[in-house]
């Protein structure tokens, strides 16, 4: 016991000259388990989070095909990732222009086990961005539910993470033009939500509203399981958030607090407004508001102090409130499961929002309107309007061209009507007598 | 031999087996079912879109009865599902041309 303590006082003392000497990137074990750790969280949001909080509000004849297309998005970015998407995105940029990484990572090539990003082991910053595209490839299907052919939306994920998802990240993320313009979004407001948002809008546009869309009663198949989607999703959000600071510190767990934060103020939000505007309060109206809080403050929450995301959260709250239940009736757009509605519309806030209340004495890489540079909200503006134009025109073109591949993306309409578990999949969700 | 329908309110199903157990009555037929009379659905909205929901879960009871019992147990079955409200039911009686135990084959009132 003696022996220990000794051992212990001597790394003690001995650890301020350690980190002297370290100039070179030296891999930190805290960081890099935080990491791993993160990655994991992120991970269970696409399979677990979203497959529910989505699958629970499609109708239940589609409830199976929802929880499919959200799991083959995973599966098939997962691969697209590791073989050209990481390059893609964080590769070295070709020729300077700043629009898209090289393939000098091409199947990871050149990544070793000892390879290091910053302080944590490359690989682990490759899945770590992996769930990211993952996602994002994933909450595109929540706008376009019950009525896509499946084999389309194979061809889609692959064809979209790799030409409208990778080259956002690389912009943003990856060295590209809007990081060198300044544009801040810590954990992916434009990257995710606005990208993911508009590219549902569009691909639901280019496929037509579903068979009895505003006439017949569509009934979500399980409010319960959207609610424990929505935990599960608010669980994996602090990876999500506070791993994006790649590293175990206090800004890790300055991301964290006001992730929570918004999650919860949002939560109430919506479910206070709606509880005014509808006279009652509903398990779905404060999973979604939960939602809505947490996408809002994802560009935000490395460069927010709590007021800000208390005043961000708050107003997601409103915002997707009336997005999904007054906006969406106006304009007439079947977007089923408001993949628009909360991510692309509530993003938007967000990335917004990141240039007004950026504090630099939470970060000094953000200052926005309120700190003293009304600048960055143009940047932001800038950013947010470069992503929803390129994500728009690329969508189209990336489903004109499944459309060629697959032969129309539409389901026959017997299918439509039959529900896709039994006519697409052949199965059920549930054996209920 | 008359058969009797009940289409009663859910909750309801417990006091109407007692009150027919009362009179030693001791088979009958559940099914759930959906309906209305001049009882009103109720709204449900989700994300904005509104919906009303026109029919009601209800239970209909079937029994089969000699003549001399069936309106003795239409009585008992209406005081049972009585609450005063709109929507406790309503109980059809209609003829029965035959009836036959499937165990035994007997049939008419023996396989009752």
């Amino acid at each position: 016991m003696k022996k220990k303590i000794l051992m212990m006082m001597a790394g003690i003392l001995a650890f301020p000259f350690f980190s002297v000497f370290a100039e070179d990137p030296v891999l930190d074990s805290g960081n890099t388990a935080w990491m791993i750790v993160s990655t994991a969280l992120v991970m269970m949001m696409t399979p677990a989070g979203l497959a529910l909080f989505y699958g629970g509000m499609s109708r239940y004849k589609n409830l199976l095909n929802t929880m499919a297309m959200t799991f083959t998005a995973y599966c098939l970015s997962s691969v697209v990732w590791v073989m050209w998407g990481y390059t893609l995105a964080f590769g070295s940029d070709v020729g300077g222009f700043g629009l898209i990484g090289g393939l000098n990572n091409l199947f990871l090539k050149g990544i070793t086990v000892n390879s290091l990003f910053g302080s944590i082991p490359e690989m682990v910053f490759v899945l770590f961005q992996m769930t990211f595209a993952c996602i994002t490839v994933a909450l595109v299907l929540g706008a376009v539910v019950d009525r896509m052919k499946f084999s389309s939306w194979i061809i889609f994920s692959v064809l979209w993470v790799t030409f409208i998802y990778c080259p956002i990240a690389h912009w943003v993320w990856g060295g590209g033009w809007m990081s060198k313009m300044g544009a801040l979004d810590f954990a992916g407001g434009n990257v995710v939500h606005i990208n993911a948002g508009v590219g549902g809008l569009v691909l639901a546009l280019m496929l037509g509203k579903r068979k009895g869309y505003g006439k017949e009663a569509m009934f979500p198949s399980s409010i319960a399981l959207t609610a424990l989607g929505a935990a599960l999703l608010w669980f994996g959000w602090f990876g999500f958030n506070a791993g994006s600071q790649l590293a175990a510190d206090g800004l890790a767990g300055s991301a964290f607090l006001v992730t929570n934060t918004s999650a919860a103020i949002g939560g109430l939000s919506w479910m206070f407004a709606e509880w005014a505007l509808n006279r009652k309060p509903t398990m779905l109206g404060l999973a979604s508001g939960i939602v809505a809080g947490l996408v809002a403050i994802t560009p935000a929450a490395g460069f927010v102090n709590l007021s800000g995301a208390l005043i961000i959260g708050l107003a997601a709250g409103v915002i997707g409130f009336y997005s999904v239940s007054k906006l969406k009736h106006k304009m007439g757009y079947d977007d089923s499961l408001d993949a628009f509605g909360v991510h692309g519309i509530c993003g938007l806030w967000g990335a917004i929002a990141t240039g007004i209340f950026a504090d630099p004495s939470i970060n000094a890489l953000g200052t926005g309107l309120l700190y003293g540079k009304p600048m960055q909200l143009a940047i932001q503006l800038v950013s947010i309007l470069g992503t929803a134009v390129f994500t728009a025109i690329g969508t189209v073109i990336v489903v004109w061209v499944t459309k060629l591949i697959t032969g129309g993306i539409r389901v026959d309409e017997e299918n439509e009507i039959m529900g896709l578990d039994n006519s697409l999949h052949g199965e059920r969700a549930f054996e209920i007598e | 031999m008359k058969k009797i329908e009940a289409i009663i309110k859910p909750f309801k199903l417990d006091d109407v087996k007692e009150a027919l157990a009362e009179i030693g009555i001791q088979g009958m037929t559940i099914t759930e079912v959906k309906g209305h009379g001049r009882q009103k659905g109720h709204k449900e909205i989700y994300r904005g879109a509104e919906y009303v929901v026109d029919f009601i879960p209800k239970i209909k009871i079937e029994i089969v009865v000699d003549d001399a019992m069936a309106y003795q147990l239409v009585e008992k079955i209406r005081e049972a599902a009585n609450t005063g409200k709109i929507g406790d039911g309503k109980i059809f009686v209609l003829p029965v041309e035959e009836v036959i135990r499937v165990r035994t084959n007997e049939k008419g009132i023996d396989a009752i």
